[in-house]
């Protein structure tokens, strides 16, 4: 393993940084007490999926660049997540009065 | 090492971390509002590496689509529902929060070891540079044009999708009793419907 600088941005720097996102995602996913702040971890998760989809693009199929049009659509995809999800936390806020992902147990045994 | 490599280096690190102190101030700060604003950034510097990618069309996407879109809902979400409330203890959060830690350390290891020792078809075919969002339409109005279009339908589902679920009713008299309906907003006090049976 060489320890020199690379001359250019090697595939694996960005596949790192799209995992230390996405794992920065999940952990934020699990632990959230807030409704709010678990959207924005599944928005952190899908960005990195999209940097993935991008520097794939990019470095394995430069010609066709098929990963870039997938990213457009799950960029499209994650905004209707988004407006939808913003809609249920608001429903849920006007029935329980709470945005606690602990009280929200209506549907647990 | 010419400027232009050296360059995109320094970009590269410089976007990389601030993506990543970026994704842990907005899944740790304690006030939300500013895990907003963070997160605005977050996808600013991904915007970045998308030009640093030579994607331009999928950078401008980003910028309005995330930045634009998203992140205004989510800072408006967080106005309508930001009531300052003590979560209640829950016991052994400690310990869930390490073990959850230590799952997403494990993954993060999977990952690492995959990206590092599969032997990555690199250089691949030449990129097509400045060409991609002629080459993005293309794909769009050939090959991808069946999802292309169920998009459309999906977007016009979550829109009413978001509308019917967000809205309040709009009758002016309650059905059962015939007495005036409360129009107030989401943060005037009223009676829960759906209120534990605890307190």
């Amino acid at each position: 393993m060489n320890l020199e600088l690379p001359t250019t941005v090697p595939l694996q720097a960005y596949l790192a940084l799209a995992a230390i996102l996405f794992c920065t995602g999940v952990w934020g996913l699990i632990n959230s007490r807030n409704a709010v702040r678990v959207l924005m971890s599944i928005e952190l998760m899908l960005n990195a999926v999209n940097i993935n989809l991008m520097a794939f693009s990019s470095y394995l199929d430069g010609q066709l660049i098929r990963g870039q049009v997938f990213t457009i659509f799950v960029i499209t995809v994650a905004a209707a997540e988004a407006a939808v999800g913003l809609a249920i936390l608001l429903s849920l806020y006007r029935n329980r009065e709470t945005v606690d992902m602990e009280r929200f147990n209506l549907l647990r045994w | 090492m010419t400027i232009a490599s050296s360059a995109q280096l320094i970009c590269f690190t410089v976007l990389s971390a601030v993506v990543a102190i970026g994704a842990l101030g907005v899944v740790l700060l304690p006030n939300i509002v500013y895990s907003a604003f963070l997160l605005g950034g977050v996808f600013l510097s991904v915007a970045g590496l998308y030009l640093l990618l030579n994607a331009s069309f999928v950078a401008a996407a980003q910028v309005l689509v995330y930045v634009g879109a998203v992140n205004v809902l989510i800072l408006f979400a967080i106005m309508l529902v930001n009531k300052k409330e003590d979560l209640s203890a829950i016991p052994g959060l400690g310990v869930r929060r390490l073990l959850s830690g230590a799952v997403c350390a494990g993954l993060f290891a999977l990952l690492l070891r995959v990206a590092f020792t599969t032997p990555w078809a690199t250089p691949g075919p030449e990129p097509v540079g400045e060409e991609a969002t002629i080459r993005i339409g293309e794909h769009l109005f050939s090959d991808y044009l069946l999802p292309f279009e169920l998009a459309s339908v999906l977007l016009l589902m979550a829109m009413i999708g978001a509308i019917v679920l967000a809205r309040r009713d709009v009758l002016t008299a309650d059905i059962a009793t015939g007495e005036p309906a409360d129009q107030g907003l989401i943060e005037k006090s009223r009676t829960p419907l759906l209120l534990e049976k605890t307190n």
